[in-house]
């Protein structure tokens, strides 16, 4: 018999069920006084540097009706692309910029809503550049294991060209499901859950 | 929170382990019906982390409230408490190689103990109880341990196939180093028959999997003539070490 690697298994994943505003974002579940305010509920300041953008979007199910109790966290590198992290060896980013966001989706109409900043471009891992993205992770009743995907801008044509990670996805017709729409001042990004317009989702 | 590091252990930057999607509960799971419609079908794309996943925010022991680990206290009005039997939930927050891992911002939440959630959109019959809110949050210490003081949950009924029960259960949402170590799970407790009866339990494949969520009854912890303790370790993906990661000349 060989040595064991004495790894442990990660603990399984469960739904986040129907009332994960409860214990994420109580504020907005009603239950005031015990914390100040929902945590990822604000992630810039009057000083945060970088173009303000808002990003909206739903999450949809398979019979085409928008979830109205997913939560939605998004996290993304700051203008200059650092990510406010301790493990971001190459720099520190911008102080007033948290990098994580954190939303419920409305519980009448299914929208979520982020105030952020565009995000700079973040090396992948050969040094190459990738396009300018937000990291998704969305959980919700009937979703046993939250999903990540990411958010791409369809106006960075040239950069999306050149990501190495939008080049993985085999079908090119799939690769707009990543593409949030420029809309005025914002973008909006909707997240198919199954179906023909199905995000890609990602194992990561 | 702040961006400062939580202790004077260097900063890891490894990929994390692939996660093992057979242990995991897959996506489609018809037993549990609100699943179905709601499951992606397609292949997900794998990736080796980028920084993008590596990275995350740091959550400061100075968000929290004293009282933000005592559901007991947190929700109720001045000297009144919680209704419900007095427990402590503690463990440990370790990754796939047995390290505790700290600065773990844990969140919980859970019905009270008739099995009712203080939601708007929760219909059971069980009532609310004035003193008892369902949520709070800790913060690992420098070793990866936790602790917070509820009542126990009671069991509820939910909609699904016509008498389908949860067993008692708290909700965990774990926030480790690396966006890409983000779970949310369920604590169950040692002993509960209806953890075999559930459907959602059920998504799960692998029976030591859900051993693995099981709280025990820690004698040894439980404080005399006041609270019984149940001990519920946490695993999160490992990472690798960088090492002998090399990157490509000139860069
Ligand atoms: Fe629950």
């Amino acid at each position: 018999m060989a040595q064991s690697l004495n790894r442990l298994k990660e603990s399984a994943s469960q739904t986040a069920g129907p009332y994960v505003h409860i214990g994420c974002t109580p504020n907005f579940a009603e239950i005031t006084g015990v914390y100040s305010e929902d945590l990822g509920a604000s992630m810039v300041n009057d000083k945060t540097k970088g173009e303000r953008i808002t990003i909206s979007g739903h999450v949809i199910d398979g019979a085409d009706t928008p979830l109205k109790d997913a939560l939605v966290e998004i996290w993304q590198a700051d203008a200059s692309g650092l990510y406010n992290s301790p493990a971001e060896m190459r720099g520190s980013a911008d102080p007033n910029f948290t990098g994580w966001g954190r939303c419920p989706t409305d519980m009448t109409t299914g929208e979520f809503r982020f105030e952020t900043i565009k995000p700079g471009r973040v090396p992948f891992k050969d040094g190459r550049l990738m396009a300018p993205h937000i990291t998704f992770w969305i959980v919700a009743r009937g979703i046993n294991l939250g999903l990540s995907t990411r958010m791409y801008f369809e106006d960075e044509e040239a950069a999306n060209a050149e990501d190495p990670v939008l080049a993985r996805i085999e079908h090119r017709v799939r690769v707009p499901t990543l593409l949030a729409k420029k809309d005025g001042n914002g973008y909006t990004f909707d997240i198919h859950l199954q179906g023909e317009k199905e995000t890609v989702f990602f194992d990561i | 929170m702040s961006g400062a590091t939580l202790s004077n252990r260097k900063p890891e930057t490894g990929a994390f382990y692939q996660r093992d999607l057979d242990w995991h509960p897959p996506a489609y799971t018809p037993q549990y019906k609100t699943s179905v419609l709601r499951s992606p079908q397609k292949a997900l794309l794998s990736l080796d982390n980028t920084l993008s996943e590596i990275t995350g925010p740091v959550f400061g022991h100075n968000i929290l409230g004293e009282l933000d680990n005592d559901l007991i206290h947190n929700f109720a009005k001045a000297g009144e408490s919680a209704i419900g039997p007095r427990i402590i939930v503690h463990g440990h927050v370790l990754d796939e190689r047995g390290r505790g891992v700290d600065g773990v911002l844990l969140e919980f939440w859970q019905a009270n103990a008739g099995g009712r959630y203080r939601h708007r959109k929760e219909g059971y019959m069980a009532p609310l109880d004035p003193n008892f809110g369902g949520c709070g949050r800790t913060i690992t210490d420098e070793n990866g341990y936790y602790c917070l003081r509820t009542i126990q949950p009671g069991p509820y009924p939910w909609p699904n196939r016509a008498n389908d029960w949860r067993p008692a259960h708290i909700h965990f949402s774990a926030f480790g180093h690396g966006f890409a170590q983000r779970l949310i799970t369920q604590m169950y407790f040692e002993g509960d028959p209806l953890i075999w009866k559930c459907p959602i339990v059920d998504t799960i494949p692998d029976r030591e999997a859900i051993e693995g969520l099981t709280a025990v009854l820690d004698m040894e912890a439980t404080i005399p003539m006041d609270a019984r303790a149940y001990k519920f370790d946490i695993v999160l993906r490992g990472r690798r070490s960088t090492l002998f990661e090399n990157r490509r000349e000139g860069n």
